[in-house]
């Protein structure tokens, strides 16, 4: 039995850990959260110089080769310190896409920049307050162009390449393609939107005749291709979770400790340490089940649809319940904006949303157990 | 049983009705009509709103009319907020001051302070705080630092305050101090009356995880006070503030502008799961079933204490169960309400997003009010301990003196 990370991996974890730790304190969170840039770019940059971008991009072009396991374990520690940069969006999403399903030209051209760190990629999906499905895609690709607006684009501002989902025609899930779109071709504009977490840069993207290709060029499987893109995605981001509940639990432990009330440590009521086992065990359970995930997206194992859902809803699960529960053990001092509460509770939001709500993949899930039965 | 009023009540019933749709707008007819924003103004409409209100007798109804009050009964206040409720007023800037801080002067203060305060408060022309909660004693508020130490005719008093509604705009508060260290904490604390305008005392906002600041913190610099500013005997404070918190039990709460299982129904149609629309969904129906229980059970939970109220009965602890469910319904309806806008859910935006914003606004102040006003685990404890009796919890500190009790750092 062999459910664990190798020592070079846990080596690996260790110095983004210290690293982070050193150069991305809640304070760079805040500052974030509270102005005008984007993303923390000495943070990018450091990470860009200790080679995290290229992990788990091929040699043949300008990565290190590794995999998912080595990813995991940086989105783990990302997630710990709720580091505001567009690592995901690069790296899970943009990266991986066109690992996954691009040409070898597309691959050529996007993927040295993206694992070079010097360009910025991202996936545009939603198309506003709703859920997006095959039939309700209205951003179009015909004639080479893309036409429509996307809504929320994370990263979106910052991007030189954005994956799009498209409706090139068709009926069912055929009717969805990926476009690969350059930012700087022309026809692509970005407005910021409000969201409920301001340390994580979120636009509307408008394309008009933005020139595009198809990902892969066959069309019709866009689809199909987003499933296994965000799959991959939705293990990635239970790391991140992980790492966030945990960081959320030892502050909460951490004030339970320090906190008196009526003469005593409130980490001396049954209420609060109950709440923190509860959290605990919350963060347990998705801890292995990202650990489940993290084996099946590396080894392409045919349980990798399961194993994704059930790694994001465990979660977003733990991670939105840590953070709730952190600021409630806090107090009133809990709930102030100079707090650091703050930024686990809209985190863990903002990562229990960013590729699809829990129902969503519960849906998903029970979908792929029935099939799984029926056979 | 019936939602009747008797005969008595549906007259006032209708005579306030008629007052307020000659003095007011009905929320319904108030297409685009908002309440001031701007702090200064929502002031003087409130100003405005209460003098009106006093003129007419529907300024603090309970209240004996020699003090500027209705002389009604506590089934004509409740009518009479039932009905209000339906127009656009302002309302909150007197809640803490009438409902809080001046009966506890009138409970408690010399004829001088009640001669002084309570018609110009029931009037709206002067405005008032309460000052309770510290840093260092939110849910033990009787472990409160701030000192007040004689000196002659005066006290003299040092400390700060936390999360205090409205002292920045309010002209006088309501201290609960120390002043005597050596004995058990509830036996060493004194009321007092302040003026918030003194230069001895600084009021600095306190600004909230949803960027808001409706509170502060107020720091008292050798602020003096004389002795005729006190409310009760010195080492009466604990008992003067059971006074002042028994009154905020009265004051009815209800859900503001809160999104619930009507507008997760529109929602629920206007968006999908798995590409059918969620509506027909057997988990949303579940949980909007389940809310709409909650809800219902609430509102007809408050229907019975108005029935006791309106026999003349007290009303029985069931009321204590209300925020309990509410404060962790908002945040889980607020939540499951931006789960199903999928990645939309992110947006804060009242134009783009649905119920105008409602969900992620009530999922983000929901954390605050699962504190606020007794958290969600001293409710509990209350509930267990005052309604069915279970022992209370071992006391380290009830009879140590003060300073000697334990209160890290």
């Amino acid at each position: 039995m062999n459910l664990d990370f190798s020592d070079d991996q846990k080596m690996l974890k260790e110095q983004v850990r210290k690293f982070l730790a050193d150069k991305c304190p809640m304070s760079v969170t805040r500052r974030v959260l509270d102005g005008d840039e984007p993303y923390a770019k000495e943070v990018w940059k450091g990470l860009v110089d200790m080679g995290l971008t290229g992990t788990a991009i091929p040699e043949e072009f300008g990565g290190l080769g590794l995999g998912a396991l080595e990813l995991c374990v940086i989105a783990e520690e990302l997630g710990r310190a709720a580091a505001p940069v567009p690592f995901s969006s690069s790296i899970y999403l943009a990266a991986e896409a066109i690992k996954l399903f691009g040409t070898q030209k597309q691959k050529e051209t996007w993927l040295p920049k993206l694992a070079s760190g010097e360009m910025i990629g991202t996936v545009a999906i939603s198309e506003g307050t709703h859920a997006a499905h095959p039939r309700n895609i209205e951003t179009a690709f015909s004639g080479g162009k893309v036409n429509g607006a996307k809504q929320p684009v994370a990263d979106g501002g910052e991007a030189g390449v954005v994956v799009v989902a498209v409706n090139t025609g068709g009926s069912g899930e055929q009717a969805v393609s990926l476009a690969i779109v350059d930012t700087k071709a022309g026809g692509v504009s970005s407005e910021a939107v409000r969201t409920l977490d301001p340390s994580r840069e979120n636009v509307t993207m408008t394309f008009k005749d933005a020139p595009a290709e198809i990902l892969g060029d066959k069309q019709g499987e866009g689809w199909s291709q987003l499933s296994r893109i965000l799959d991959g995605a939705a293990v990635l981001f239970a790391f991140e979770q992980v790492g966030g509940t945990e960081a959320a639990l030892e502050m909460a432990r951490e004030y339970a400790l320090e906190r008196y009330a009526f003469g005593r440590q409130i980490g001396s009521y049954q209420a609060i340490k109950h709440k923190l086992a509860d959290i605990y065990v919350k963060k347990e359970l998705a801890k292995s089940n990202a650990y489940f995930g993290a084996m099946m997206l590396n080894d392409e194992g045919a349980e990798l649809p399961e194993a994704a859902a059930a790694s994001r809803i465990a979660g977003s699960d733990a991670y939105v319940f840590a953070a709730q529960e952190n600021v409630q053990t806090h107090g009133g001092i809990g709930y102030t904006w100079e707090s650091d509460c703050q930024f686990h509770y809209r985190r863990a939001k903002l990562l229990a949303l960013t590729i699809g709500a829990p129902i969503q993949w519960k849906e998903k899930l029970v979908s792929r157990l029935e099939a799984k039965n029926a056979a | 049983m019936d939602f009747n009023d008797t005969p008595e009540e549906a007259a006032y019933r209708k005579q306030v009705r008629a007052w307020l749709d000659k003095n007011a707008t009905r929320k319904a007819d108030a297409k685009g009509m908002e309440l001031p924003r701007d702090l200064d103004a929502l002031i003087a409409e409130s100003k405005a709103w209460q003098k009106k209100k006093a003129d007419a007798g529907y300024a603090c109804i309970t209240w004996p009319k020699e003090w500027g009050g209705g002389g009604g009964t506590t089934i004509d206040n409740v009518i009479y907020s039932q009905e209000e409720a339906n127009y656009l007023v302002p309302g909150g800037i007197f809640a803490i001051g009438l409902g809080m801080c001046i009966p506890t002067v009138m409970t408690w203060g010399p004829e001088e302070a009640k001669e002084r305060f309570v018609r110009p408060a029931v009037r709206g022309e002067e405005i008032w705080c309460q000052l309770f909660s510290e840093p260092a004693g939110g849910s033990d508020v009787a472990g409160l630092r701030t000192r007040a130490e004689k000196d002659g005719d005066e006290w003299v008093i040092n400390g700060q305050k936390v999360w205090t509604s409205g002292a920045h705009f309010c002209d006088y508060g309501i201290l609960l101090t120390r002043t005597d260290p050596n004995v058990p904490k509830h036996k060493g604390l004194t009321m007092f009356w302040i003026d918030m305008k003194d230069p001895a005392v600084e009021v600095r906002p306190i600004k909230q995880m949803s960027g808001g600041s409706e509170f502060n913190e107020v720091f008292f610099t050798n602020l003096r006070v004389k002795d005729s500013q006190r409310l009760g005997k010195p080492g009466d404070g604990w008992k003067v503030a059971l006074t002042t918190l028994m009154n905020e039990r009265l004051a009815v709460g209800g859900s503001q502008g809160n999104a619930d299982t009507d507008d997760l129904i529109e929602l629920a149609r206007d968006t999908t799961i798995a590409g059918e629309p969620a509506i027909r969904h057997g988990g949303v129906r579940e949980r909007i079933a389940d809310w709409y229980v909650q809800a219902q059970g609430l509102k007809f939970t408050r229907f019975r204490t108005l029935t006791a109220l309106s026999k003349g009965e007290t009303p029985g602890p069931e009321s204590s169960i209300s925020k309990i469910v509410a404060a962790k319904k908002m945040q889980d309806l607020g939540s499951f309400g931006m789960d199903l806008q999928d990645m939309g859910g992110v947006i804060r935006d009242r134009k783009l997003s649905p119920a105008d914003g409602a969900y992620t606004e009530q999922w983000i102040g929901a954390a605050g009010y699962r504190i606020a006003g007794g958290t969600d685990e001293i409710l509990r404890n209350i509930v267990a301990e005052r309604v069915l009796g279970l022992p209370g919890e071992i006391r380290v500190d009830k009879d140590l003196p003060f300073n000697q009790a334990p209160k890290g750092k």
